[in-house]
C-alpha cells in the first residue's frame, strides 16, 4: 500500500524540476466524522492554488470513519507534501496517495435526453448499448440514462449524444478502492491504544524525489 | 484541580454531579487546566462568561486589554515566558476577527493558545444576526483546532481538547466559539477530565532508532558539522539536551530568531544568528559545512535565502516533531522524528566526543570580519548620532543579560536580535513567521504575567509603537511593570532600507510622523523619559530600569541606518553582504 511514507515506494516517473511529471493521484483519506473537517482539508489544497478536480467523502468499512477520495492533478513531489499537512489536521487518521494504476476507480455519469429522439433514432439505442449505459428513468418527454466508469468513458457518451440533443449532463465525484489495501480495521484498533505501534506511525521519508519544491 | 475539587464534589469518585451554567463549567475547567490568568475583552456574546467571571476574582486574574488583539499577543507573551497555555477571551464579531493576526501569529510560530469566543444563540447562527460573523470558517487556516460549541454539556470535554491539542506536539493556537445559550444553558457537570490523547491525533512521531543511529554515524564521519537551531529546543524543553549534545560533540550551533537564548549567548559554540540579517559566518558557512544539523526549525526563506543554493554540498539531518516539515523546504539525508527531548539524548549517546578546533576557528575568523566591518561600528558609533545597536549594548551592560527581550517588528527587531545578550532560555519574545507590527508592547504585557520576577524589557520602533499602543492602558490599570524602549528613527527603517537598497532611494510612504511618546505615556500616569544625547543614554537606561514601575524611555537614532550583514532577496546565504 502506497501511503504519504515508502510503504511499497512507487517508483514515477521523474521530471527535471518538480520531483517527477505531473498526473492524476488519488488521495485517499480516513477522517473522524466532523463539521467543518472538509474546509481544513480544502483550503490545504486552494492555499497553494492547486485545483481539486473532484472530491468524494463517503463512509468507510468502520463505522463512525469518513474517507475522503481526492482526485488531483500534480507531481508526486508536491502530493505527498500535501497529504503532510493533511494528515497533520487534528480528525485525520490517515492519509494516502495513489496512481490510477493502484487503484480500481469509477465516475458516474447521468445523461437526460429527448425519449422521441431516441425512439426515433435507432442509431441512438444501439451507441447506448455499446457504452454501457442503461435507462434509469423513462418518460415520455424524455430519458435519464446512467454509466459507470472511467473519465473518457463518460466523457465519450457526451460526445456521442451531442448531436441528438444532450438536455442535461452529470457527473459524479471519483470512488476509489485501493488495490492492495487491507483496509482500515486493524489500523484503527493501534491509533485507539496511547502507544501505538510503528505500523501507523510511518516516519520515513527517505531521498524520494532529489529536487527541492518550490511554490 | 484542587480548586475545582473543593468546589464540586469530586464527581469521579461520589458520582454526584452538580447543576451549573455553561459559563461556570467552562471557567471550572480552565481553573482545573492551571489557567491564572486570562486577556480579555467583553462584550454582547460573552456577557454569560463574564458574568460568571465575576465571582472567580481570586482564582483568575482577568486582564482588560484595550483591543482584542493586544488581548492575544499579551496571551502569546504570556505563553512564550511562561511554557503554559495563554488563555484569551473576546466576543462575537468583530471581537472575534480582531484575534485573527494574532492566531496566525501563534499558528505560524507555534504558540500554545486557548481563544474562547462568544457567539450568538444558537438558533441565529447564519442568520447575520448582530455581531455574528461565522468565526469558526474565518480562523481554520490560522488555528491548529478550532470548534463550536452549541450545547453546555459540550464545554468540559472540548476545553480538555483544546489544552491537549495547543499544548502537546508542536504547539498552536485554538479557537472554542461558545454559543450564547451553551454559555447560559445548565447542565450536570460531571467534573473535569484532562484529555491525554485524541485517536485520529499523533502529537509526535515514535522515535525510529535506525534514523538515530544514521544520523550518529553522519556526525562522527563529518569533518565540518554545523548545528541550526530553532524554537523547537525551547518548546521541547530540551536545553539541557541540546547543550550536551553539542558540547560533547564539539559542534558550532547557529540560532533562528526564535532559537535564541536555547543555549546562553556566550557559550562558546554559539556561532550566532542565522538568515537575512544574520551573522556572518553562519551564513556562508552553511554553504560549506559537510555535515548539517537542524534541530527544531523550519527552514524559512528568511534563514535559507535562495533555496537551490542552499547548503547544497551538505548531507542534511532534521530533528523535528512535525512530520510535514521534513523535506518541505530542504531535502532531507537523515529525518529524525520525534521530540528533541527524546532524540536528543539518544543521538548525544551515540555520537563521539570531540573538537572541531579549526572549523569553530573558521567562525570566529568571520566574526572578526563581521565586528571589523559592522558590529563595532554598529555598538560603539564614532557617529554623532546614537545607533540603535549602542542602546542594546548599554541595556546589556546594565541588566546583564538577564531580562526579558520584547521585540516588534522591523530594523529594531533585527538589531536587538543580534544583539541582545541572553543567559536564560524563554527570554526572548519576537514575531519570528509572521513579522506583526504592533507585536511588542501587547506581548510585554503578557510577558510579565508570565515571568512575574523577571524585568522584561520592550523594544519598539516608532511605527510599530503606534500600532498599539492603547496597551498603555492596560499597563495603566493593571500597573504592572513593563520597560518600554523606543527606538525611533523616524522612519519605518526597514522598508525604508529596502528602498535605498533595492528602490533607488525612493522613500515611498515611510516618512511617518510620531506624537510625543513621552507626553502620550504621562497621560496614561506612566513615567518617561527622552533620549537625544549619548551622554545621557546610560543614566537613563539606569533610571528606566530602577524606576518602580513601568517607564517609557524615547531614545532618538540615526535616521538612516542600515541593518546588515545582509542575505538580499533572491541571493544565496553564502552571498551575505557585509555593506
Amino acid at each position: 500500500m502506497t501511503n504519504i511514507s515508502t510503504e511499497n515506494k512507487k517508483v514515477l516517473p521523474t521530471g527535471e524540476d518538480l520531483g517527477g511529471a505531473k498526473q492524476e493521484f488519488n488521495i485517499t483519506v480516513y477522517t473522524e466524522n466532523q463539521i467543518g473537517l472538509l474546509n481544513r482539508i480544502a483550503i490545504i489544497f486552494t492555499r497553494r492554488k492547486i485545483n481539486i478536480d473532484s472530491l468524494n467523502t463517503s463512509p468507510s468499512e468502520i463505522d463512525s470513519i469518513h474517507r475522503f477520495t481526492i482526485v488531483i492533478n500534480e507531481t508526486e513531489d508536491v502530493v505527498r507534501k500535501l497529504c503532510r499537512q493533511i494528515e497533520k489536521q487534528v480528525e485525520v487518521l490517515k492519509v494516502y496517495y495513489h496512481t490510477n494504476a493502484d487503484v480500481i476507480w469509477q465516475e458516474m455519469a447521468l445523461y437526460k435526453v429527448s425519449t422521441n429522439v431516441i425512439a426515433e433514432q435507432v442509431s441512438v439505442e444501439r451507441l447506448l448499448r455499446e457504452n454501457g449505459a442503461r435507462a434509469v428513468v423513462i418518460r415520455k418527454d424524455y430519458t435519464v440514462f446512467e454509466t459507470t466508469g472511467h473519465r473518457e468513458e463518460t466523457e465519450s457518451l457526451i460526445k456521442i449524444l451531442q448531436p441528438f440533443g444532450l438536455i442535461e449532463f452529470v457527473r459524479s465525484a471519483r470512488v476509489a478502492i485501493i488495490k492492495d489495501s487491507e483496509g482500515f480495521n486493524a489500523k484503527l484498533r493501534e491509533f485507539e491504544r496511547l502507544e501505538p505501534g510503528e505500523e501507523v506511525i510511518e516516519n520515513e521519508y527517505l531521498n524520494q524525489g532529489q529536487k527541492v519544491f518550490t511554490m | 484541580m484542587e480548586v475545582a475539587q473543593q468546589e464540586l464534589p469530586a464527581p469521579a469518585k461520589t458520582k454526584e454531579t452538580v447543576e451549573v451554567s455553561g459559563s461556570v463549567a467552562l471557567l471550572e475547567s480552565l481553573i482545573a487546566e492551571g489557567t491564572d490568568t486570562i486577556f480579555g475583552y467583553p462584550g454582547g456574546a460573552i456577557m454569560p462568561i463574564y458574568d460568571a467571571l465575576y465571582d472567580y476574582n481570586e482564582k483568575l486574574n482577568h486582564v482588560l486589554v484595550r483591543h482584542e488583539q493586544g488581548g492575544i499577543h499579551a496571551g502569546q507573551g504570556y505563553a512564550r515566558t511562561s511554557g503554559k497555555v495563554g488563555v484569551v477571551f473576546a466576543t462575537s464579531g468583530p471581537g472575534a476577527t480582531n484575534l485573527v493576526t494574532g492566531l496566525a501569529d501563534a499558528q505560524i510560530d507555534s504558540t500554545p493558545l486557548v481563544c474562547i469566543t462568544g457567539q450568538v444563540f444558537a438558533h441565529l447562527l447564519g442568520t447575520d444576526a448582530f455581531q455574528e460573523t461565522d468565526v469558526i470558517n474565518i480562523t481554520t487556516p490560522v488555528t491548529k483546532w478550532n470548534y463550536q460549541v452549541t450545547d453546555a454539556n459540550e464545554i468540559p470535554e472540548v476545553i480538555a481538547k483544546a489544552f491537549y491539542i495547543a499544548r502537546s506536539g508542536r504547539p498552536g493556537p485554538v479557537l472554542i466559539d461558545i454559543t450564547k445559550n451553551a454559555q447560559i444553558q445548565k447542565f450536570n457537570f460531571e467534573g473535569y477530565t484532562a484529555c491525554n490523547h485524541i485517536r485520529s491525533y499523533r502529537p509526535k512521531p515514535i522515535v525510529r532508532k535506525q534514523y538515530v543511529e544514521e544520523a550518529a554515524a553522519l556526525i562522527n564521519q563529518a569533518k565540518k558539522p554545523f548545528v541550526l537551531f530553532g524554537q523547537g529546543v525551547i518548546l521541547g524543553s530540551a536545553e539541557q539536551e541540546f547543550k550536551a549534545f553539542i558540547e560533547k560533540a564539539g559542534i558550532p550551533a547557529a540560532w533562528t530568531i526564535l532559537g535564541v537564548g536555547a543555549i546562553p549567548t556566550d557559550h562558546p559554540l554559539n556561532v550566532g544568528m542565522l538568515g537575512m540579517h544574520g551573522n556572518y559566518g553562519p551564513n556562508v558557512l552553511t554553504n560549506e559545512c559537510d555535515v548539517l544539523i537542524a534541530i527544531g526549525m523550519r527552514f524559512d526563506d528568511r534563514v535559507t535565502g535562495r533555496l537551490d543554493k542552499y547548503a547544497k554540498q551538505a548531507k542534511v539531518i532534521h530533528l523535528d516533531i512535525d512530520p510535514a516539515e521534513i523535506d518541505k523546504n530542504v531535502q532531507t539525508t537523515v529525518p529524525v522524528w520525534g521530540d528533541c527531548k527524546e532524540t536528543l539524548p539518544l543521538l548525544t549517546e551515540l555520537v563521539e566526543a570531540k573538537q572541531h578546533t579549526e572549523w569553530l576557528a573558521k567562525f570566529n575568523d568571520y566574526t572578526r570580519q563581521e565586528v571589523e566591518a559592522v558590529i563595532h561600528n554598529e555598538l560603539n558609533p564614532s557617529t554623532e548620532e546614537m545607533t540603535m545597536g549602542e542602546v542594546v549594548r548599554v541595556l546589556n551592560e546594565l541588566t546583564g543579560g538577564d531580562a526579558v527581550i520584547v521585540t516588534d517588528v522591523g530594523q529594531h527587531q533585527m538589531v536587538g536580535c543580534r544583539y541582545a545578550k541572553f543567559n536564560k532560555t524563554r527570554s526572548n519574545v519576537t514575531s519570528g513567521g509572521l513579522g506583526t507590527m504592533g507585536f511588542a508592547l501587547p506581548a510585554a504585557i503578557g510577558a510579565k504575567f508570565g515571568a512575574q520576577d523577571r524585568p522584561v524589557v520592550a523594544i519598539i520602533g516608532d511605527g510599530g509603537f503606534q500600532m498599539t499602543l492603547q496597551e498603555l492602558g492596560t499597563i495603566m490599570q493593571t500597573g504592572i511593570d513593563v520597560k518600554i524602549i523606543i527606538l525611533n528613527n523616524r522612519f519605518l527603517g526597514m522598508v525604508r532600507q529596502w528602498q535605498e537598497l533595492f528602490n533607488e532611494r525612493r522613500y515611498s510612504f515611510v516618512d511617518i510622523q510620531s506624537p510625543d511618546f513621552v507626553r502620550v505615556a504621562s497621560g496614561y500616569g506612566i513615567a518617561g523619559k527622552t533620549v537625544n544625547d549619548r551622554a545621557e543614554l546610560t543614566p537613563a537606561l539606569e533610571q528606566m530600569l530602577n524606576h518602580d514601575g513601568s517607564f517609557l524611555l524615547e531614545v532618538m537614532v540615526t535616521k538612516e541606518n542600515n541593518v546588515f550583514p545582509m542575505v538580499p532577496q533572491g541571493c544565496s546565504v553564502s552571498e551575505i553582504r557585509l555593506k
